[in-house]
């Protein structure tokens, strides 16, 4: 149970360490990272179902009868340029809430918009 | 050619967008996104004919057999909402490029056509696909470019919202992906008509528990149902205009449209009402959004915010249809979906007139404006009264069929809830009315013209069809109900 099941009970970690760093860090940087995190774990998931006992590459050759399943890694290459394309848009957000706001610590910036409404 | 118009209808924005770089001018690109957003509109129409004549219409990608190619699969409810998404988006474009010359530097407007064309087929494509996959990919897709979009208002809180609703979207669309990873290892499919017959032999598992779970908070998260709206209200209050009027009228939308196809058509009915309590669930969560965001409304200064907290109770109606478990609450959800993109879109985009000439739509820089804009207030009046739901307009046909159905359900407290639910709209805009109408302009602001005739049209052609789809419901009213009726013909 606990060794059979090992890449699940990473990906459970991760996603909850992830989280945990969205909810609780209030620096913006931090945030992307927590979810960058979270979302690399849901990658470890797919990846893992496609594993089978015993399996090979799925590539067809004598010898071999049980493959992996290919279609999450394809499916899961696509999540990952999302989830590039997610980081690299919320750290250009970061650079211009920097300049904007001259902090990147949630606190201030909330601060400073309660003041100025 | 018309066997391809599944396709069509997401290729088209998609590929405009790109060539958009190319035309660099901004009057030039803006007549182009116009051509094209018009024409993935007449590709909606044409599929609607299509769906109403002949039935379900499947198109294999690239000639790939369903389950392992992709499919593209329209039935009434995603050609009804592809025509809402492709009709407000193509009504908004027309405003563009006057809007746009106050509230965008030039050199900016062709990143802002960009995305607007990127996020739309994004939104074309979660609707037109039927694959699972696929949907989170087209979701990725138009949410990226809503934030990017969202990030362009003037105000520095456009960026603070922008990036809250970067975290929370996506966290909701990686809740999806993990929900739809469950069910593929559950089924080995991500076809979702293969999914739907493969679910209920192992209806039973945890896992499929878990995956139900998964995708039904992604999804709340995306649609803003209370208490997950906290990203809504800022996004649309600092985001340009005309960012704020497509999305108000479409995004949620879409989200429901997932949803509704996630509950009934690939879970089942029977499993998302019976074996889970979802529509207990539901139907609190909408009568509590539709309170708290209404009472949050009335308190709001700025009524861009007032009526994004307005967009929030709105989803309670539509939430509290949908929970009713039957095809008439259904195509009352469906109803106001529809209605409802009409209503906002006109409120939204009569408010980008407002800031076209004030700057500002802040209740106080509204005060007396209903004599200085008389057009564009009054489309903003009409517009409100549909939100209440007074007879003649659009607002009134979807409570009508919301209560209908609440009561065939024997459901009359929830229907009571509803009435006083629009009694409290009718509180927030009549703080919209007294500003513009019965107080006097204020002494620091300039006395400002009517919007121009170019901003006026568009928001004028969405005021009329508030009326004209409030007299004559053969289309909404028709289209819905064979799209709930067929919902729940297929199910289990």
């Amino acid at each position: 149970m606990l060794i059979g099941h090992y890449n699940y009970w990473v990906v459970v970690a991760l996603m909850m360490l992830g989280f945990f760093i969205i909810i609780a860090h209030g620096n913006l940087i931090k945030k992307i990272v927590g979810l960058t995190i979270f979302q690399t774990s849901v990658f470890i998931f797919y990846i893992s179902v496609a594993k089978l006992d015993g399996g090979t590459a799925p590539i067809l050759a004598e010898g071999f009868t049980d493959y992996a399943n290919p279609l999450p890694h394809v499916l899961i290459l696509t999540a990952i340029v999302v989830g590039i394309a997610t980081t690299a848009l919320g750290l250009a957000l970061t650079v211009r809430i920097n300049e904007a706001y001259g902090s990147i610590e949630e606190e201030f910036i909330e601060k400073q918009d309660n003041q100025s409404c | 050619m018309l066997n391809h118009l599944p396709i069509l209808q997401v290729i088209v924005p998609l590929l405009a967008a790109p060539i958009c770089l190319f035309l660099q001018k901004p009057k030039i690109v803006w007549l182009f996104a116009c051509v094209a957003t018009a024409l993935t509109f007449l590709i909606s129409v044409l599929l609607l004919q299509q769906v109403n004549v002949s039935g379900t219409l499947v198109y294999e990608l690239g000639g790939w057999e369903a389950p392992w190619g992709i499919e593209y699969r329209i039935d009434d409810l995603n050609a009804l909402l592809l025509l809402i998404i492709s009709s407000i988006s193509a009504v908004v474009m027309w405003a563009g490029h006057i809007s746009l010359s106050k509230e965008l530097n030039a050199d900016r407007h062709l990143y802002f056509y960009v995305l607007y064309l990127l996020s739309l087929a994004g939104m074309l494509g979660i609707v037109a696909t039927g694959d699972a996959f696929n949907v989170f990919v087209f979701l990725e897709v138009s949410s990226l470019s809503a934030y990017a979009l969202i990030a362009l208002g003037r105000d520095r809180r456009a960026l603070w919202a922008s990036y809250k609703y970067l975290i929370m979207g996506t966290i909701g669309a990686t809740f999806i992906l993990i929900g739809i990873g469950l069910m593929y290892q559950m089924t080995g499919t991500l076809n979702m008509h293969d999914l739907a017959t493969r679910l209920p032999e192992v209806s039973q598992t945890r896992t499929v528990f878990v995956s139900f779970a998964f995708i039904v908070v992604g999804v709340c998260l995306k649609l803003a149902l209370f208490p997950l709206h906290l990203w809504l209200p800022n996004a649309y209050a600092f985001a340009p205009s005309l960012v704020t009027a497509l999305l108000a009228a479409t995004s949620t939308k879409v989200a429901i449209y997932l949803l509704i196809r996630f509950t009934f058509s690939i879970y089942g009915l029977s499993f998302s009402f019976t074996t889970l309590p979802l529509n207990v669930l539901f139907l609190v969560l909408g009568v509590l959004g539709v309170f708290v965001a209404s009472v949050a409304a009335i308190y709001k200064r700025n009524t861009k915010r007032l009526f994004a907290y307005s967009s929030v109770a709105q989803v309670g109606y539509m939430i509290i249809g949908f929970s009713v478990g039957t095809a008439a609450g259904l195509s009352a959800s469906l109803i106001h979906i529809f209605n409802h993109a009409l209503m906002k879109g006109a409120i939204f985009l009569a408010l980008g007139a407002v800031v076209y000439r004030v700057g500002s739509v802040n209740l106080s820089q509204i005060n007396g404006l209903g004599r200085e804009m008389p057009y564009t207030m009054a489309a903003i009046v009409i517009g409100g009264l549909s939100l209440i739901g007074v007879p003649l307009t659009v607002g009134f046909i979807s409570k009508w069929y919301l209560i209908v159905a609440l009561l065939e359900n024997g459901w009359w407290p929830v229907a009571l809830l509803v009435l006083l639910g629009s009694l409290l709209a009718v509180i927030y805009v009549w703080k919209v009315v007294e500003s513009a109408y019965f107080k006097p302009a204020d002494s620091d602001r300039e006395p400002v013209k009517e919007a121009p005739l170019g901003f006026l049209i568009p928001v004028w052609v969405l005021v009329i069809a508030n009326v004209y789809f409030g007299l004559d419901t053969r289309l909404s009213v028709g289209v819905a109900q064979a799209a709930a009726a067929g919902l729940f013909g297929v199910t289990p």
